[in-house]
């Protein structure tokens, strides 16, 4: 879902592969886009430990805009979806997109040389695939290989670039300028597109958005408490997401030997 | 040969009598074992209200009681509204550490019960300075990959208390610093007026 609403694949192979300009909220989108190409990296550092946001006022913007996008779209259309397909179909089709993955994140094991990710998410894609029934079941799982996801964002970072600045990006969330550079990167290079007929293709969409749906639903009560009970939902987000992100790439948490001992000055840091 | 068990018994017998008096004693210090046991019996409690089929309503009211039991809910609080702290009055301290213990509870509670049906599971536990220890558990959920919740435990405030959750990198103390900072910002900067909002948040 979020691929077919935001980059558009080009039957010219000589057009550029994103068409930013026919989407309604394009504009900060593509200049998002270009800040992340251009710069992607090369922020200046933030000042006293806080948080790198020069764009700022231009990210809440946006950040209305997704909240207003949820709150008219995603979220209804994820109750609807949660009501009306049985909970074991929706597992299936998270599968599906899960398995769909796969590819994508084996080419960024071997960008990044990590020979024994690759292996493990080759085998994950191949067992899931013909045993599992198109992706439908999760048979590498049971057998104890878990999937290890993987994005050229992190591919990016292992090459030694910075995270550069925050963005809120239209319907894409949070990211950075390293994190954004990478999704685009991914839809680019994702084998799938190579390997996927027209109708093929739709599918793998639908099953995008329906597991894009089945989260929503899924943590429903956690995305409302953030989006709608949160005193500032757009700083709550940025540091659940930069967090979060920080120690998904292994990068150590300057925040945790802030708050380490609280006993011995609970108020400052 | 008979005589062999009962050796041990004896010997089994006084190292628990030793380790009675040490505990008993007044520098009974925490140990990674001792700050592991809480996490265990914290993540065992959390287990069992995840699987007992309650209602919102139920499950929320039982975290509440484990938050109470094992948290350290003081120093969180103390923690959550950072410098502003310093300046309320003592009425207004206990008022707010009050409110605050409801807000957690009722908070991470909520979060808890999304993880029906899944089961955490404690890892390890580690030093990381002095009578500050880590315990580590692995959060299984049903059809989601695993996730790393770790545990700050202390026995600073007198007892062995848990005083901070990392969930997946999130650390909570800094999550609710922010938060409760914007709370703050929203109400003017007015100490009582965070109290009030508090009460019906989380």
């Amino acid at each position: 879902m979020r691929r077919r609403q935001t980059l558009r694949p080009q039957a010219n192979p000589g057009a550029p592969i994103v068409d930013l300009r026919r989407l309604p909220a394009a504009r900060p989108l593509l200049f998002g886009t270009l800040a992340a190409v251009a710069l992607a990296g090369c922020a200046p550092a933030p000042k006293g430990g806080g948080v790198n946001d020069p764009y700022e006022a231009q990210n809440r913007a946006v950040h209305r805009f997704n909240v207003d996008l949820d709150k008219t779209l995603l979220k209804p259309s994820a109750n609807a979806y949660g009501s009306a397909v049985p909970a074991p179909l929706r597992q299936g089709v998270s599968n599906v997109a899960s398995n769909l993955s796969e590819p994508s994140y084996f080419v960024n094991d071997l960008l990044q040389g990590n020979l024994a990710a690759g292996v493990q998410n080759l085998f994950r894609f191949v067992l899931n695939t013909t045993a599992g029934v198109g992706g439908l079941f999760d048979p590498s799982t049971a057998i104890g290989l878990a999937p290890r996801p993987n994005d050229f964002g992190r591919t990016l970072h292992v090459w030694g670039a910075r995270q550069g600045a925050y963005l809120e990006v239209p319907i894409l969330g949070p990211s950075t300028e390293r994190d954004l550079t990478g999704t685009i990167v991914d839809f680019a290079i994702n084998p799938l597109r190579f390997a996927l007929n027209g109708n093929e293709r739709k599918a793998a969409l639908l099953a995008e958005a329906g597991a894009k749906l089945e989260t929503r639903f899924r943590f429903s009560s956690t995305i409302d408490s953030i989006l709608y009970g949160s005193a500032d939902s757009y700083a709550q987000e940025r540091l659940l997401y930069l967090q979060n992100r920080d120690y998904a790439l292994g990068i150590k948490s300057k925040t945790n030997q802030e708050f380490l001992d609280p006993y011995e000055d609970p108020y400052g840091n | 040969m008979a005589i062999e068990p009962t050796r041990r018994s004896v010997i089994a017998g006084l190292m628990a009598g030793a380790t009675t008096l040490a505990l008993a004693g007044p520098v009974a210090a925490l140990t990674t074992a001792e700050a592991r046991d809480l996490v265990d019996t914290v993540v065992n409690d959390i287990n069992r209200v995840i699987n007992s089929g309650g209602s919102l309503d139920q499950m929320v009211g039982q975290f509440e009681h484990i938050f109470d039991k094992y948290a350290d809910v003081d120093i969180i609080a103390q923690s959550s509204l950072g410098i502003a702290f310093r300046r309320a009055t003592p009425a207004q301290r206990r008022a707010y550490i009050a409110a605050f213990r409801g807000y957690i509870a009722r908070k991470y509670g909520k979060r808890f019960r999304e993880f029906i049906g899944g089961k955490i599971e404690v890892t390890g536990a580690r030093q990381i300075k002095s009578g500050i220890y880590e315990v580590s558990s692995l959060a299984k959920l049903r059809g989601e990959a695993p996730f790393d919740l770790k545990w700050l435990v202390s026995d600073k405030a007198g007892r062995n208390l848990f005083f901070n959750m990392i969930i997946d990198g999130v650390n909570m103390l800094a999550t609710e610093r922010q938060e409760i900072g914007a709370m703050l910002d929203r109400n003017g900067g007015n100490i009582d007026k965070l109290i009030a909002e508090l009460k019906h948040s989380g």
